[in-house]
């Protein structure tokens, strides 16, 4: 299993790499972040000066080999944008995106696995049709579309919930958190469910067709023939084989909305990674997308990794030794 | 009975202190204020930025600030003057003036200013790109001396805010933020200046919370009601208004085109709406042999001034205005808002349309079948600035001129624009200065290391090159004048531009205050006072 570890962190090396290096190549087609950094006056031989103290006019290879020495050595640069440094820009913007999240995520699998094992249970109910009904808006409205009509509906018309934001924060060294205030956590509801929500129709629809196909198995006919009690059949033996897939998707939906949370924290203003990229892609500011860029790929590989590790825990057949490995 | 009357004293005295609390209560008011984007830094010489100097603007202050008419009004500066040498200007400054930190504001503090911001890594050195040498006078004059006479320079002062040299020198902060640092600028998130607010706390893109000065010298001569002010950028258009609507925040100041109709039905909101000090414009190559991406080959159809004739003809600026700005621009026919000096109604007349006229011109140039060629055109700078392009493809398409639409970022736009790359594009200008040499060193002026920087059309014209450089020396403010219509003129016969409106802006807020637009989109939260209800 060690073995099964260090290879899998030195995937991960070469993939954090490939993704640097990408992105560092595109970037190009970005924009040039000078024309956003001065002012209209600035004039040509400025303009170049400013370039070529930024280094942009060295080739792609060795900006790229600049940024990695950098990141080796925990420097990740100035943002052109704010003068201050990137690394201390992602650890402020952090909290907020990881509460947001984690708390979105929570409310996505919990909701989902319910609603999934009664919609597959009660397969013809009223109640299951109207939530698989419900789920298809889910999957097909946009996000932004959902956290707009919310703001409508909770903050313009009822006034319950504010409208961005994340309200009153506590904090705890650099960690932040919104959840011991009352604002913070009014502010949390509507971009945690706008978020959430199409992870959360999408663990419901997965968990009920899984589920489905488990209750006509063989093995559990031969478990109703046993006389195993209909609860156990169900919840021991069902669901636990329908977990798997559910844990794999889960686990890498839990990466997209950490890496993702783009238009919710735009619609929301909240103030995480994701809102940070989106200002920092127009003003071009290249170290800080370089950085989120790479912090994007490094939760992925980490979820991966966890999630694969979490096959171990549910499925018994991985733990021997042998033949899991030749996975 | 003596006893009685002392439990009344009380009881009075009591119910006085009471309301006098009461009072001073309603008396603290804050201003919940949001914007589409945060100030970039606070350190007022590091970015040059509308944004960025509309929140500096608050603490700091510059020598000379303008009024919404476009006039100067005396700031820290109560007057100035040209000195015998017409080389060398004098400031008198205000006395008494004291910094947020307690010292107090004199000559040396003006004369590092100006040090500060001429070092390579200020934003703002363009503005101050004649001046010779900073000296001090006595504690409270300074002059400056222009490498050569500058009789504007003045007018180049209003966005130049004043730190104090102690501050700086204490904080390490004497220079603006080099982006080769690996360390932050204290002046970047703590600020220092003279003006009517102080800097309580800086979140930078969530939350700026300022507090009254309550040693401000102008008190008395302002409102200043506003106790505590409170910015708070909102990028999403629509979650700002709902911010707005659901009494989160009492003043947006930039409201989007589409929602001021909307806004102006609601019973507790108010609009202001005004012009704002910049330009629409499309520009073309007007002196390369060949376009780079027209399908005619072998000559340039914009290097004969009967196409620029026809396009200014064919242009429907009303229809712009009416069905793309909703109502919001006010069509132009020159790139010079209405303050601006050398401003003539007559310059700015709006073409007439008249698309015959403007077909049977393109056949006289020898375009009767048309041509075809790209539009560039940025999508997130101006207001609707992609509409308007899709309009204009439109209505140029009606005399046969076949404009292939690339909108883009403002990133990629503007460079396109500094290289001179684009054959024919939009762009719109400010006027900082107020004065129309600024159009015509940017814009008019054949490219060189000094001037025309943003003219991407090679228009070349030696003469009036020649008329464009005397200005800055003519210390004659009416032969100076003289020059600039000249120059208007010559440029409108060439038929350079073709102008579409000046852009107008829109403020929404709580029916309890009135902020009424400034042409530079800077509010001054010192101006506003509180209705009584």
């Amino acid at each position: 299993m060690i073995a099964y570890i260090l290879r899998s962190l030195a995937q991960a090396i070469v993939v954090m790499l490939a993704v640097a290096l990408i992105a560092f190549a595109m970037f190009r087609f970005v924009g040039d972040p000078i024309a956003t950094m001065v002012g209209q006056e600035a004039s040509v031989a400025e303009r170049g000066e400013i370039a070529e103290r930024l280094g942009l006019n060295d080739p792609v290879v060795v900006q790229f080999g600049r940024f990695v020495l950098g990141i080796a050595r925990g420097e990740f640069g100035m943002s052109y944008r704010q003068g201050r440094p990137v690394a201390e820009l992602l650890a402020e913007r952090l909290p907020a995106t990881v509460e947001l999240a984690v708390l979105s995520s929570a409310m996505a699998l919990a909701l989902g696995v319910a609603l999934g094992i009664y919609a597959a249970i009660n397969r013809r109910g009223i109640l299951a049709n109207a939530a698989m009904a419900l789920s298809l808006i889910g999957v097909s409205l946009p996000t932004f579309l959902i956290g707009i009509g919310l703001i409508y509906l909770f903050a313009v018309e009822l006034r319950w919930l504010p409208s961005f934001g994340r309200g009153e924060v506590v904090k705890f060294g650099w960690w932040s958190t919104g959840l011991l205030t009352d604002s913070g956590r009014k502010s949390l509801i509507m971009p945690a469910l706008t978020l959430g929500f199409y992870q959360l129709t999408l663990i419901m629809r997965l968990v009920r067709a899984e589920m489905l196909e488990a209750l006509r198995s063989d093995y559990v006919k031969f478990a109703r023939a046993r006389g195993i009690p209909e609860r156990s059949i169900r919840f021991r033996h069902a669901l636990r084989n329908t977990m798997i897939p559910v844990t794999t998707i889960a686990g890498l939906q839990l990466g997209s909305v950490v890496a993702f949370a783009i238009v919710t924290e735009s619609v929301f203003q909240w103030p995480g990674l994701g809102a940070l990229f989106v200002q920092a892609v127009q003003f071009v500011d290249i170290p800080v997308m370089a950085a989120y860029l790479m912090f994007v790929a490094l939760v992925f590989v980490t979820v991966n990794l966890a999630v694969d590790l979490l096959y171990f825990v549910l499925d018994p057949r991985l733990r021997g030794n042998g033949p899991a490995f030749a996975r | 009975m003596l006893g009685r009357a002392g439990l009344w004293a009380a009881a009075a005295a009591a119910f006085l202190a009471a309301t006098a609390l009461a009072l001073s209560a309603a008396d603290a008011r804050s201003l919940r204020w949001a914007r589409s984007g945060d100030a970039l830094t606070l350190d007022p010489h590091a970015q040059n930025e509308g944004p960025t100097t509309n929140v500096n603007r608050q603490v700091y202050e510059p020598l000379v600030d303008r009024d919404r008419s476009g006039a100067l009004v005396p700031t820290l500066a109560l007057s100035w003057r040209i000195t015998e040498d017409p080389s060398v200007w004098e400031f008198k400054l205000r006395q008494g003036v004291k910094f947020h930190n307690g010292n107090a504001f004199d000559a040396d503090d003006v004369v590092f200013t100006f040090e500060r911001a001429r070092q390579p890594t200020s934003d703002f050195k363009g503005y101050l790109t004649s001046v010779e040498s900073v000296t001090k006078v006595d504690s409270h004059t300074v002059r400056i001396r222009t490498k050569g006479p500058n009789p504007i320079l003045v007018q180049n002062l209003t966005y130049l805010f004043m730190m104090d040299k102690e501050w700086s020198e204490a904080n390490n902060a004497a220079k603006p933020q080099d982006f080769k640092n690996k360390e932050e600028n204290f002046a970047v998130r703590n600020a220092n200046g003279t003006g009517p607010f102080a800097l309580v706390s800086r979140e930078p893109d969530v939350r700026t919370v300022f507090k009254r000065n309550d040693l401000y010298w102008g008190r008395g001569e302002v409102p200043l009601e506003v106790t505590e002010l409170v910015l708070t950028p909102i990028k999403a258009d629509a979650t700002r208004i709902a911010a707005l609507l659901s009494g989160e925040i009492d003043f947006v100041q930039d409201v989007p085109v589409q929602d001021v109709e909307r806004l102006k039905s609601s019973p507790n909101l108010s609009i202001t709406t005004g012009p704002e000090n910049r330009t629409i414009f499309f520009g073309m190559d007007v002196g390369s042999p060949q376009l780079k991406s027209s399908d005619v080959k072998g000559r340039n159809p914009f290097a004969d001034v009967r196409v620029r004739q026809a396009m200014n003809m064919a242009i429907n600026r009303e229809a712009i205005q009416r069905v793309v700005m909703r109502g919001q621009s006010v069509p132009a026919g020159a790139i010079v808002p209405p303050f601006v000096n050398g401003y003539t109604g007559e310059i700015d007349a709006v073409p007439r349309l008249d698309v015959a006229k403007a077909k049977a011109l393109l056949a006289e140039a020898g375009y009767a079948g048309g041509f075809s060629v790209s539009l560039h055109c940025p999508n997130d700078r101006y207001l609707n600035d992609e509409a308007i392009c899709q309009a204009a493809v439109g209505m140029l398409g009606q005399i046969g001129i076949k404009a292939n639409l690339v909108a883009q970022s403002k990133s990629l736009h503007f460079p396109l624009i500094q290289k001179a790359e684009a054959d024919f594009y939009l762009l719109g200008w400010g006027v900082p200065p107020y004065d129309s040499e600024y159009v015509f060193s940017y814009l008019y002026h054949t490219r060189t290391d000094k001037f025309g920087g943003w003219n991407a059309t090679r228009y070349s014209n030696a003469e009036v090159d020649r008329l464009i450089e005397g200005l800055s020396a003519e210390t004659d403010l009416a032969r100076r004048n003289a020059a600039i219509a000249a120059i208007w003129r010559q440029v409108a016969k060439d038929q350079l531009y073709v102008a579409i409106h000046h852009q107008v802006l829109a403020h929404a807020m709580k029916n309890f205050i009135d902020i009424p637009v400034h042409p530079d989109n800077q509010v001054s939260f010192k101006l506003v006072a509180f209705r009584k209800s």
